[in-house]
């Protein structure tokens, strides 16, 4: 077994025990890089330090072991493009608040991984650097927008990786490349110093190989932060903590959208959940609102905050123009400057703030009853690379399942339940909590990953 | 004149806080050393900054609300603003839209009421610099534009009026007034000409018959003092009342002043009105206040020019005049108020003290001891005692001794009195009350 197949919690365990070097580790991931980079095009640009930072970090808790970040994090000394011509060559002079906290937790940067240009978009296809590919099927795409830190897990191209989701853009990735991906509460993890998309919504959050890790990582970067003032102000929990706890008598309710391209997954994933009910929890089938309004809110409040967030990439204080925007950054731009312009504000902006009060109380009611909800992530497998080009609204529908908790800022998870022998595609199923209640996403999902043999690193 | 003013007022002035409005900057734009030095990512506008709302500039903006018998918003947000400017970091303004903090209050005027349409508070933009100058060291000059970020994000409050200023005069007092409440609040410094207070007048006229606003208006814009503002008014008045005389309407446009004509001049034309697309601010929570937080800010306004004016007046027998000219800046008028206390104590004539002061007949400083300075005033106006057979000798001396300012006087040039009575003064060799000798003096010379 190559080293860089270990996950997070392996190498600081194997680390500790001096079963492996830091080096060792490091050696087995370049040669990986070396290999499958140029092909697979995950990551933008990686960290010629990382070797040197690491040794320096290995008295703490991530031990110096190699994180691969998306390229819409801000980082001193390594470019930061969002995947966007407009930012090409943009070195920042300040640190993002998720990756100043990963360094001092002994996290070290291993690369910046490609995503869809400004993370519009679930496919990493719409990238100005090139589309990058599903390392469990070259012809597949990864999802997005995090989909270079998915493939990167998947590649074992790196041992844990941070994302950021604005509706999907953990979650579907990481179901379409069989990896974990967790988005944590809207707040948890703080804003600054990521290149804003949908700011009601972007949530940093960790992509790795097992809910373990997510928690491991988690505890090195949420948390206050008083330089975003959406950021919670209360300290986050251990999120270890919750690992490997029972699950006997939590309310599990099945989201069972009964929409046609879905049928095959709800179905597999039914017969999936039964592990939840021999581990002692309670799962029934729930209705929720019609998904498909959440997509016309996500839509509409995603465009208007667009508009305004790139703003600022007017050619003026930045080397390049409007001109370098690619097709669906300037597609965003004008329809949400179209939404908020007078006179349609009413018609579209303001009445998707109402329909995501409305999903808020059905959250709340469903909440009364279930301590959770899952459905499947995505209505279905990865999709072959090209399909997003000529399909305006690919990812809102990819995203469909997700997007009801996006636009209300719940924490959810994706956890793989089913590959496919012939494609070696994997399906996701998506556990959402109540606000701040990532403990009981941890809880049902580590049990629920322990207990399918879908799990690619826990069943090596 | 067939047509009478409707006039309001746009006020905005910089808040006096350490730090910027949405970041840790120092908040110091006239201060500081050098362009660019108190910057950072947020004002800077680069990706991934945030914005974080200022408190203490949100509890200025309240203060100044209740000092102006504004209602508060207990509930309140920011919006954005979205337009292009090079000075616009990040392509649109954090200001407040629907909600503003403060609205629905007043200022009183000697001219009757103004009212205060409502209070909020934004961000100012960095400020811009057209120069000439040799960017490639070929000797010849570029016109370019420079940007200075010191002043991005500073905290800038903003006062609307209703349109209910009547007349120049009014506006003008509306404006001092305003500018005194907030100095003494210590809210803002309105160093005018350095763009520390900014004045923006809408001006219209309609006929004297008539209650309904005029279907136009014109906004007159940069103007940085309030002769300036009273002038721009004077002159719009006389140009608007000419193109309506002629059957016409004022174009809808914004006007600047220019202080060297004494003219307004077209700046642009507001026909096609700017949409700025108002959003709430996703980055920046509400903010909510509870009525006990609201209650604490009021409890430390302290006392206003206005009522302080009154009260000295009341309470140590001042005139209206002496009792505003005392009260004009507050330090000063807590100096005044401990001279006029130990006056008082000691039985003293309040309003003779004051004259004394104010007329420089008693130098004095604010940093000294109002009893040094009452000490002063005491021996400077003790005077001796003259009988009136000693007194009328003196002035029969000096006056056949100076016989050309007596013909001046007769002449009708009074002024020479103050000559004739130094000189009675300097014959007598005592201090002596001036009133005494000038009452005895002007009945000699009649």
């Amino acid at each position: 077994m190559k080293l860089n197949e270990l996950t997070l919690k392996e190498s600081i365990d194997a680390l500790d025990k001096k079963e492996v070097k830091i080096e060792e580790i490091y050696e087995d991931l370049d040669q990986v890089y070396q290999a499958k980079n140029k092909d697979l095009n995950i990551y933008l640009s990686v960290n010629k330090e990382a070797l040197n930072e690491a040794k320096k970090a290995s008295q703490k808790p991530l031990r110096g072991l190699p994180i691969a970040v998306k390229d819409n994090f801000c980082t001193i000394g390594l470019p930061t493009t969002a995947s966007s011509n407009v930012l090409d060559g943009f070195m920042p002079a300040y640190e993002s608040t998720v990756t100043k906290k990963l360094k001092e937790n002994g996290g070290v940067i291993f690369g910046k991984t490609n995503m869809d240009a400004w993370a519009h978009g679930s496919s990493t296809e719409t990238s100005d650097f090139g589309r990058t590919l599903n390392p469990r099927n070259i012809e597949h795409l990864p999802g997005g927008s995090s989909g270079g830190s998915a493939a990167a897990i998947a590649a074992d191209m790196s041992i844990a990786a941070i994302g950021s989701e604005t509706a999907g853009s953990i979650r579907q990735p990481a179901a379409w490349c069989g990896t974990v991906g967790f988005k944590p509460s809207y707040g948890r993890v703080s804003r600054f110093g990521v290149v804003s998309m949908a700011s009601s919504t972007d949530s940093p959050g960790p992509l790795t190989k097992t809910v373990e890790d997510a928690c491991l990582l988690l505890n090195a970067f949420a948390g206050p932060d008083e330089r975003d003032a959406t950021c919670n102000v209360e300290k986050s929990p251990d999120f270890t903590s919750f690992i490997g706890q029972s699950i006997k008598g939590m309310k599990i309710g099945v989201v069972y959208q009964d929409v046609k391209e879905i049928g095959e997954t709800n179905q597999k994933l039914l017969q999936e959940l039964n592990i939840l009910k021999e581990l002692g929890a309670e799962v029934e089938i729930v209705k929720a609102m019609d998904p498909h309004h959440a997509i016309g809110v996500y839509t509409v409040v995603q465009r208007a905050e667009v508009s305004s967030n790139l703003a600022r990439y007017d050619g003026i204080r930045y080397g390049k123009d409007r001109s370098f925007f690619g097709e669906e950054g300037k597609k965003r731009i004008m329809l949400g400057t179209y939404t908020l312009t007078k006179g349609h504000a009413d018609q579209y902006y303001n009445l998707a703030q109402k329909v995501r009060t409305l999903y808020l109380e059905n959250y709340k009611e469903l909440f009364k009853k279930y301590d959770i909800l899952v459905s499947p992530t995505s209505p279905s497998y990865a999709k072959k690379i090209g399909a997003s080009l000529d399909a305006a609204m690919f990812g809102e529908l990819e995203d469909m399942l997700l997007e009801p908790s996006s636009i209300t800022g719940l924490p959810g998870i994706n956890v793989p339940f089913y590959r496919d022998e012939t494609s070696n595609l994997y399906l996701g199923a998506s556990f959402v909590a109540p606000m701040w209640k990532e403990e009981s996403i941890i809880k049902v999902a580590d049990a629920f990953e322990k207990n399918t043999k879908w799990n690619s690193w826990r069943n090596k | 004149m067939p047509y009478k003013l409707v006039c309001g007022l746009e006020i905005h002035a910089e808040v006096k806080t350490n730090s910027k409005m949405f970041c840790s900057c120092k908040n110091d734009p006239f201060g500081a050393e050098k362009p660019n030095i108190y910057t950072c990512p947020v004002c800077l506008g680069m990706p991934g900054g945030l914005p974080v709302a200022n408190r203490k500039a949100i509890e200025l903006t309240i203060k100044l609300g209740l000092a102006l018998n504004c209602q508060i918003n207990l509930f309140s947000k920011f919006d954005r603003k979205n337009y292009f400017y090079p000075d616009l970091a990040k392509g649109y303004q954090i200001s407040q839209f629907d909600i503003p903090f403060c609205h629905d209050g007043y200022i009183d005027t000697s001219e009757g009421r103004v009212g205060i349409h409502r209070i909020h508070l934004e961000e100012d933009t960095a400020k811009l610099s057209h120069q000439e100058i040799d960017l490639d060291g070929d000797g010849e000059l570029e016109k370019v534009t420079l940007v200075d970020f010191n002043r991005s994000s500073v905290p800038l409050i903003e006062i609307v009026t209703e349109p209910d200023i009547k007349s120049a005069t009014q506006a003008k007092e509306y404006g001092q007034k305003l500018r005194q409440i907030m100095r003494y609040l210590d809210i803002a410094d309105c160093d005018m000409e350095k763009g520390g207070m900014r004045l923006e007048a809408n001006i219209s006229l309609r006929k004297e018959s008539r209650t309904e606003l005029p279907d136009y208006k014109v906004e007159c814009k940069n103007i940085n003092s309030f002769k300036f503002l009273e002038a721009a008014i004077k002159f719009e008045i006389d140009r608007q009342t000419e193109i309506l005389q002629n059957g016409s309407t004022p174009i809808q446009e914004t006007r600047g002043y220019n202080p060297s004509t004494g003219k307004t001049f077209s700046q642009r034309s507001k026909e096609d009105a700017a949409d700025y697309r108002y959003f709430p601010d996703p980055d920046l929570p509400p903010i909510e206040f509870t009525q006990a937080e609201i209650d604490t800010i009021k409890n430390k306004i302290g006392e206003l020019p206005d009522a302080k004016s009154v009260r000295f007046t009341k309470e140590y027998n001042l005139n209206e005049k002496s009792a505003k000219d005392l009260t004009i800046n507050r330090t000063e008028s807590v100096f005044f108020e401990e001279v006029l206390s130990l006056a008082k104590n000691e039985s003293l004539e309040c309003q003779k003290v004051i004259n004394s002061l104010l007329n420089k007949k008693i130098e004095f400083s604010f940093e000294e001891k109002a009893a040094d300075v009452l000490a002063r005033f005491k021996t400077a106006t003790t005077s001796d005692t003259v009988d009136t057979k000693e007194l009328q000798i003196t002035i029969d001396k000096v006056l056949s001794a100076n016989q050309d300012a007596v013909d001046k006087y007769k002449a009708g040039k009074t002024a020479v009195a103050g000559f004739l009575i130094g000189q009675v003064m300097k014959e007598l060799g005592k201090k002596v009350d001036i009133a005494i000798v000038r009452e005895q003096l002007v009945a000699s010379l009649s």
